[in-house]
């Protein structure tokens, strides 16, 4: 097409022709267009998720500037003077009288307020959802990895981003929120308490962290959330999205829809969707009722409260952690130095950092411990289903039950009111499960996935159970099974199964320790497996039919009709 | 490198590709296509087009709704108003919108093509341009001479090292130092105890068995951090039978008739110990519960903190009210690394 084109100059004869040849011959951009308008993408509901985080991010965004031309993060003393009764005269915070007006008296301002919150929630929600599906399904692989770290980076930026905004209404619920957190600063041995006098501009409360939470909420942790998602999807677009195999489906083409018209469609479509849902709840489902609360008071307290629910598991964590042991034994330790004694607060530190630590370092190094283990330098741009990768599956499930407990710890309190059980056992029972949950949990979900793939194997093997019973003529009864076609035996059967690697002895036949650790490794993962069926087997399993008892032909029969 | 196709897609060497081994199945490549209702029926086609229609209506429906809750419900100071605008506002907007997403999605469902395309991956970068890219960077480091001039590259080391310092030392202003602040509170000598939030200043003979006071020393309300003062000097105020009380040597009389006064700071990271179960004289910190006994001076007997809540000595002035006999003899609230 350019050798014809080059003969003779272009010249437009359609209007969309007219108007991109002006733009494209003063910025360019037809190169775009070529990339982009018809660029594949596959499709799959799971893919989804990262698309909803995206979308909120742009909802945090579009309602986020809206509340900042009301808000005033200002915490300066005054008395309320607006439209809601209970609360007029008390003395409060401008910042909290301000987050009152948004709600009261700027019209849609509690709306604007419950769509940022419910969003807040949801992007949240959305990150991670989206990273257990790309853990879940191995599109962490190689060459995905440093996309897999910028991932993570955006998780804990979600959360900051969360945990900032949360405090800016400067209510009685989010002022215990910032105690806790000074608590937990104050444990840091040495710099604690120096961390905690700098991030409060002094004594907590103090009259400054409203402010600084506000810039960071709204112009570092945003601007730096932005950076990031640019690279993401700079990346994404780089290698192409990965897909799940199928028939059609290799580790080298996209199978999918073309950008133009459809993919954008429904892409574009969705971000209505989504916003409209959160409108949807956001009218109906109050959040956040800052105006029952209060203003922030270090006194008060109401028993049953929640953090938002990102932060539930490390709130979990803080109360799990017993305090104390027997009658002579506690957490906190008194260290003599020669220039006096220093306190270390293990009961604090522990629960507030080592799961936090356990969970991100895991998150961060996974794609290179996976590698490791398996030896795979490969690039894969085919997806694992979970249950052909059951080691790393059960490994994810532990994870997610290790945080589902300090999840559900954070609600100890409510679980204990809600089923009229004593709270103390419900502790111990969490405290049990924290440790032993995350073990059971993979045993479990590494024999459901291995069950499941032997289920794919008979199913590839011996077709679909139809539910039809028959009797034969020689009264034996059988079901009737319909062999699978092509495409699915194939979905069925499009997976590797990699078998432990045994350590080779070098040249002077030693093994060397890491080799042998490896080995080990290996075992733990590979050594339960299921293979994906082969034609040789499945051409076997015809033939023991035919060598099976009498009776086997009419089976036959019956099966292919 | 041994491995000189490292990376490269489509090479055999480092690809996954299941399906090519002898013993797996072949590819039956993609499945046929299925056309829809609207793809053959010219009916169906109308009716697609007109629900997409009806949904975009919709949404303009919504847009009115929006509108409507806006301008024509006047917010009054009860909330029930206010929730009813929030409600047209917030369902307007959900239709404005679904109306548009789930239109267009169901346009592109039913009436887009639904071919499926394959597309060809291509190697992320050719391996000839990171051979290119190794031999540029070799060169600008040569010519840099950053290798052969160690002066040169230890001193920038050093100075890269140093600069960025001051961008955190200048942080440094973000805060006060600590000081003596944490073992400092409000209560001294003849302090009143008086209620939260009032004020007002607390009898004896006020105290009953079984009641609890929230307690803020007298003078709180007006004092110039207040804040900052009120979460540290917060106090709880019981009435137990004076038998029940076990007070240690050199508390004996940190107690009246009876009557005890605690932190109201939760030592383990500071949240208010804000319940008090009368029954079992326990003190409950409702954020991590962390239970104290009163009867063993405040012992942690389950939960996360590890300190007992500190005890403020307290007594009776010439006029009956309650006062403090000094201040507490600990920091109060959560363990710090000086707190010793």
């Amino acid at each position: 097409m350019s050798s014809s084109t080059a003969a003779q100059p272009y010249a437009p004869k359609t209007r969309t022709g007219k108007v991109t040849d002006y733009v494209d011959s003063r910025v360019g951009g037809s190169g775009i267009v070529k990339e982009f308008g018809r660029k594949i993408f596959p499709d799959h509901w799971t893919f989804m998720f990262g698309e909803v985080a995206l979308y909120t991010f742009v909802i945090l965004l579009l309602t986020g500037t809206f509340l900042t031309f009301f808000y005033d993060p200002s915490m300066a003393e005054t008395h309320y003077e607006g439209s809601y009764l209970p609360l007029r005269g008390v003395e409060m915070s401008v910042a909290y009288a301000s987050s009152l007006d948004i709600s009261f008296d700027v019209r849609g301002g509690l709306l604007m307020r419950q769509i940022h919150h419910w969003s807040a929630l949801l992007f949240v929600a959305s990150v991670a959802v989206h990273m257990l599906r790309v853990f879940f399904t191995g599109a962490f692989r190689r060459p995905r990895e440093f996309n897999w770290v910028v991932g993570c980076t955006l998780l804990i930026l979600s959360l900051a981003a969360g945990f900032t905004g949360y405090s800016l209404p400067d209510d009685l619920l989010s002022g215990n929120g910032l105690r806790i957190i000074d608590g937990v600063m104050k444990a840091i041995p040495v710099v604690g308490t120096y961390l905690s006098f700098f991030l409060f501009g002094g004594e907590f409360p103090g009259t400054m962290i409203i402010g600084r939470l506000y810039v960071l909420h709204i112009l570092l942790i945003p601007a730096v959330i932005l950076l990031l998602i640019g690279i993401h999807l700079f990346m994404v677009v780089l290698h192409k999205h990965s897909q799940f195999p199928g028939p059609g489906r290799t580790n080298t083409n996209v199978v999918g829809y073309p950008v133009g018209p459809v993919y954008a469609a429904k892409a574009g479509g969705f971000f209505f969707i989504v916003f409209g849902v959160l409108a949807a709840i956001s009218a109906a489902f109050t959040i956040n009722p800052i105006w029952n609360y209060g203003p922030y008071d270090p006194s008060p307290v109401s028993a049953g409260t929640q953090p938002d629910w990102y932060i539930g598991w490390v709130d979990g964590a803080l109360r799990l952690m017993p305090g104390t042991l027997g009658d002579n034994f506690d957490f906190e330790f008194l260290l003599p130095f020669p220039w006096g004694v220093n306190t270390l607060s293990l009961n604090v530190l522990i629960p507030a950092l080592v799961p936090a630590m356990i969970v991100f370092t895991a998150m961060f190094a996974w794609p290179w411990v996976e590698a490791w283990v398996t030896k795979d330098k490969r690039e894969h741009h085919l997806l694992d289903r979970p249950r052909n990768a059951p080691t790393r599956t059960a490994i994810g499930v532990a994870g997610v039950t290790f945080y589902c407990v300090m999840w559900a710890a954070a609600s100890s309190d409510l679980i204990a009111t809600h089923f009229m059980v004593s709270l103390n056992d419900v502790t111990y029972w969490l405290r049990f499960l924290v440790i032993f949950g995350p073990i059971l949990a993979f045993m479990a979900s590494r024999r459901i996935s291995l069950a499941l793939q032997r289920k794919d194997r008979e199913i590839a093997l011996h077709g679909r159970e139809t539910g039809r019973i028959v009797r034969l003529p020689h009264g034996e009864f059988i079901e009737v099974h319909e062999p699978v076609d092509d495409y699915k035996r194939y979905k069925l059967t499009a997976f590797e199964s990699p078998e432990v690697t045994v350590p080779k002895p070098d040249e002077n036949g030693k093994i060397s320790l890491l080799d042998k650790a490896h080995g080990r490794v290996s075992r733990f993962f590979f050594e339960d497996r299921v293979a994906p069926v082969t034609p040789k087997e499945l051409e076997a399993s015809h033939g023991d039919h035919h060598g099976e008892v009498a009776g086997a032909k009419d089976r036959e029969s019956i099966a292919s009709h | 490198m041994a491995d000189s196709s490292h990376g490269a897609p489509g090479s055999s060497v480092t690809v996954a590709t299941p399906g090519r081994a002898l013993d797996e199945f072949e590819n039956p490549g993609l499945p046929p296509h299925r056309p829809r209702l609207a793809d053959r029926d010219p009916r169906a086609e109308k009716r697609a087009e007109r629900q997409v229609a009806l949904l975009f209506f919709i949404s303009v429906l919504g847009t009115l709704l929006f509108f409507a809750g806006y301008f024509l419900v006047p917010l009054d100071e009860t909330i029930a108003r206010l929730r009813l605008q929030n409600l047209m506002l917030g369902l307007g907007t959900a239709f404005a919108m679904l109306g548009i997403g789930v239109g267009i999605v169901h346009w592109a469902k039913t009436l887009m093509p639904d071919h499926e395309v394959t597309e060809q991956r291509h190697e992320i970068r050719p391996e000839q341009d990171r051979r290119d890219a190794e031999k540029i960077v070799n060169d600008i480091l040569d010519e840099s001479g950053i290798k052969r001039r160690p002066l040169i590259r230890n001193t920038l080391l050093g100075a890269a090292l140093l600069a960025p310092l001051p961008a955190i030392v200048i942080f440094r202003d973000l805060g006060p130092l600590p000081g003596n602040v944490l073992r400092q509170t409000m209560w001294d000598t003849g302090v009143r105890l008086t209620r939260d939030p009032s004020g007002t200043p607390i009898r004896a003979s006020d105290v009953t068995i079984g009641s609890a006071f929230h307690v803020i020393p007298e003078g709180l309300n007006e004092a110039e951090h207040k804040l900052e003062e009120k979460a540290k000097a917060v106090v709880l105020l019981m009435r137990l039978d004076p038998e029940e009380l076990n007070p240690s040597p050199g508390r004996e009389n940190w107690a009246y008739d009876g009557i005890v006064a605690y932190s109201k700071i939760c030592t383990h990271v500071g949240c208010p110990v804000a319940l008090y179960e009368q029954q079992t004289h326990h003190l409950l910190c409702p954020c991590h519960q962390s239970t104290f006994d009163l009867e063993q001076e405040c012992k942690v007997i389950f939960g996360p903190a590890a300190r007992p809540l500190p005890q403020l000595p307290i007594e009776v002035d010439d006029e009956g009210y309650l006062v403090a006999s000094s201040d507490f003899q600990e920091p109060v609230g959560p363990s710090f690394w000086e707190r010793g």
